[in-house]
């Protein structure tokens, strides 16, 4: 990696930058197609990290060393892994529908992408053309170093700006824990005393309850246990267990004891 | 003749030949894998040892080999993927997995300039300017190895173990992260032969008894210890190492997220996780212990001759194997803590301790650089008004206040008649009267026979 980063520093495009080159960016390209057309929301999500990277790696290739790792510290491990946190959550055989809902959503779609690419590029492409280049080399020894212009940037010319960017973080922040917490209020909330009175309270038997039954036959959860009596202890089995007898097939022997 | 040992500077990494390239590599994983065997070994030992028992001894000299044995034997196991499994991804997650916990290593440096068949060339196998963000990439993407299986087995426990790991490994990557800053701070740069250079103070300590010079210590342990202290416990945290060993809870998630795992995928897990904690040791060697640099008393030895070229790497091991010895002795001595007790630590404790931590660091060096100006009548003034606010605004504790007897025996005469019996409200147990009939029964024992005796 510091090869090509001190060739790329030196202002040349050398060999190794090149070859980094054309194996990241087919990678990144696979990565952003497979997004968009993966069935599965986990993978989808996979391959965005899978672009994400190799734009570290561009980054760094482009005497970028900072702004690199940074971007896989902060878009692939921190905002990709939440938004994969979420997606597991879902289920995992949640494929996406493909029956559109609105009409003419699609053409719509890619009429607008590309406009907006067009638009883009075009702004870049002013704003470019009449610049005239000074080269990595004279930014960067300007205070000393990559990240030392960076911070002196980020803390001199534009601190304001990067202060309004992580209040308007911050608020998105609260705002979105505000919207999805659900706070029980305090007085409907049962204290332990409450909670031990009604325990002890007459018709509540405080122990716990009896287990299920444990028989040489049987000792699944959904087994009830026996009383002295000889009757079923209602107790002993969970209330969300469906009552379930076994099939002739499964009840016979499975050949294992040969 | 002055053995002064020759930092590495950033100029001199990425000249090595190809070879040289290329046996830097091989040894860097023969060493990963090799301290891997001996940790599994030396953790057996050193727990059994303060358990009382003698540990693994039957494998090789003194049972020395038996992780070995055991690694050997866990590839030829019988691979079981369960049919519910993603298969690719399935397949994906052991190999993240191994491949961040081997990255940190490449930038993690061993020694000072030294000659490798007749070339100069630093002790260390890469650097960069941003070689301690370079780790914290590394540790973030193996988040991925864990979150994956977790989801790609298609059984719930792993699941659940895979969501609590990321979440704890976020969590603490934060902190320790944060940890890290005021080294940087301190420091002036964030590649790790730099902040192993910055922390040479002892080494060049003007030796004279008669015009004693004493020197500042130099290690950051000691000069931003808030920031090691926090790292030392966001690291237990990182690596799932009891007593935050969570994702591993076996009485409630079985085995976490590597439940369906077997043969030489949970070989690369368990390698993996191993590497994880050497890792996190060497970090903490490289940048609170003063990395490869011989310690204090010794490094006064004839102008630190005990720092000159590959005297580097026995200093380095031996710290990291002291870290290492921290892990084991916590593992052997800690109950594991409650989830919501370990997340409260990480986000309540640790976080704003740190973020204020970095604020007073960043106050000291102010007044530092201008030590005359009026910013340090600014800052003092500032430190003083936050604490006044701070001490006249901290909310009082308010608990609940307890009882008094009246008032609890006015609750229990308000019981309805049939409830379950209570203790007496004085907390004083009345003699059992089981336990009266009991004496009352028993013949006193007779002693030698004689009559006497009986009687009393």
């Amino acid at each position: 990696m510091s090869h090509s980063i001190l060739a790329a520093a030196a202002g040349q495009m050398g060999t190794g930058e090149k070859v980094f080159f054309w194996i990241f960016g087919p990678l990144a390209l696979i990565g952003a197609i497979g997004m968009v057309w993966a069935r599965n929301a986990v993978h989808s999500a996979l391959f965005l990290v899978l672009t994400m990277l190799s734009l570290g790696v561009f980054y760094v290739l482009q005497a970028g060393p900072f702004i690199g790792m940074v971007q896989i510290i902060v878009y692939t491990g921190a905002i990709m892994m939440l938004f994969l946190f979420v997606l597991m959550l879902v289920g995992r055989d949640s494929s996406d529908a493909l029956i559109e809902t609105l009409r003419g959503q699609r053409t719509a779609a890619i009429l607008i992408g590309l406009g907006f690419a067009g638009l883009v590029c075009t702004a870049i492409a002013r704003a470019m053309g009449s610049v005239s280049a000074k080269g990595l080399d004279a930014a960067n020894q300007a205070n000393g170093g990559n990240v030392q212009g960076i911070a002196a940037l980020l803390f001199t010319k534009y601190v304001f700006a990067f202060e309004v960017t992580s209040a308007l973080l911050i608020t998105a922040a609260v705002g979105a824990m505000i919207l999805a917490h659900v706070e029980r209020r305090r007085e409907n909330r049962l204290s332990q005393v409450d909670l031990m009175k009604a325990r002890f309270a007459p018709g509540n038997y405080p122990g716990p309850k009896p287990g299920p039954g444990v028989y040489a036959t049987s000792d699944s959860v959904a087994t009830p246990a026996l009383l002295p009596d000889g009757t079923f202890a209602d107790r002993s089995v969970s209330k969300i267990l469906p009552t379930r007898e076994l099939s002739g097939a499964e009840s016979a022997p499975k050949g294992t004891e040969r | 003749m002055k053995y002064l040992a020759q930092d590495p500077t950033l100029a001199n990494f990425g000249h090595d030949v190809w070879w040289l390239v290329l046996i830097k590599v091989v040894a860097v994983f023969a060493l990963l894998l090799v301290l891997t065997l001996f940790t599994i070994m030396y953790e057996r030992k050193v727990v059994a040892r303060m358990a009382v028992r003698p540990g693994p001894n039957q494998v090789g000299p003194n049972g020395w080999l038996q992780s070995l044995m055991d690694g050997m034997k866990l590839p030829f196991k019988e691979e079981i993927i369960p049919i519910t499994a993603d298969k690719v991804v399935y397949f994906l997650a052991p190999v993240i997995a191994g491949t961040c916990a081997f990255i940190t290593f490449a930038v993690i440096p061993f020694g000072p300039m030294v000659s490798i068949f007749g070339h100069r060339t630093p002790l260390q196998l890469t650097d960069v300017p941003v070689a301690v963000l370079v780790i914290l990439a590394a540790t973030s993407m193996s988040v991925y190895g864990i979150v994956l299986s977790g989801w790609a087995s298609g059984s719930t426990y792993p699941l659940l173990g895979g969501l609590r790991s990321s979440a704890q490994m976020i969590s603490y990557e934060v902190a320790m992260g944060l940890s890290i800053v005021a080294v940087f701070m301190t420091a002036g740069t964030m590649s790790t032969s730099g902040i192993v250079h910055a922390q040479a103070g002892g080494a060049q300590a003007n030796w004279d008894i008669f015009g004693w010079h004493p020197q500042a210590p130099s290690w950051y342990a000691i000069v931003t210890l808030p920031s090691f202290v926090i790292y030392a416990i966001s690291a237990v945290g990182e690596t799932n190492r009891a007593p935050f060993d969570l994702p591993e809870a076996e009485s409630e998630l079985v085995g976490g997220y590597l439940t369906e795992y077997s043969s030489f995928k949970f070989a690369m897990f368990y390698l993996a996780e191993y590497i994880a904690m050497i890792n996190v040791s060497a970090v903490g060697a490289t940048l609170f212990l003063g990395g490869w640099r011989v310690p204090w008393p010794l490094s006064l030895i004839d102008h630190g001759v005990l720092n000159h070229s590959w005297f580097g790497l026995i200093w380095f091991l031996g710290k990291v194997l002291i870290f290492l010895f921290g892990f084991i002795w916590l593992r052997a001595t800690l109950p594991r803590l409650r989830y919501d007790q370990f997340m409260r630590l990480g986000w309540k404790v640790l976080l704003p301790a740190n973020l204020v931590w970095i604020l007073i660091l960043a106050g000291i060096k102010t007044t530092q650089r201008t030590p005359t100006g009026n910013t340090r009548w600014f800052v003092i003034a500032g430190v003083v008004v936050v604490a006044l606010i701070a001490v006249f605004l901290w909310p009082e504790k308010k608990g609940p206040e307890a009882p008094s007897t009246e008032q609890l025996e006015e609750q229990l005469a308000q019981l309805p008649e049939g409830s379950f019996p209570l203790p007496p409200l004085d907390l004083q147990v009345p003699p059992s009267p089981r336990l009266q009939r009991l004496t009352g029964q028993r013949e006193p024992a007779t002693v030698g026979g004689g009559t006497d005796e009986k009687e009393n």
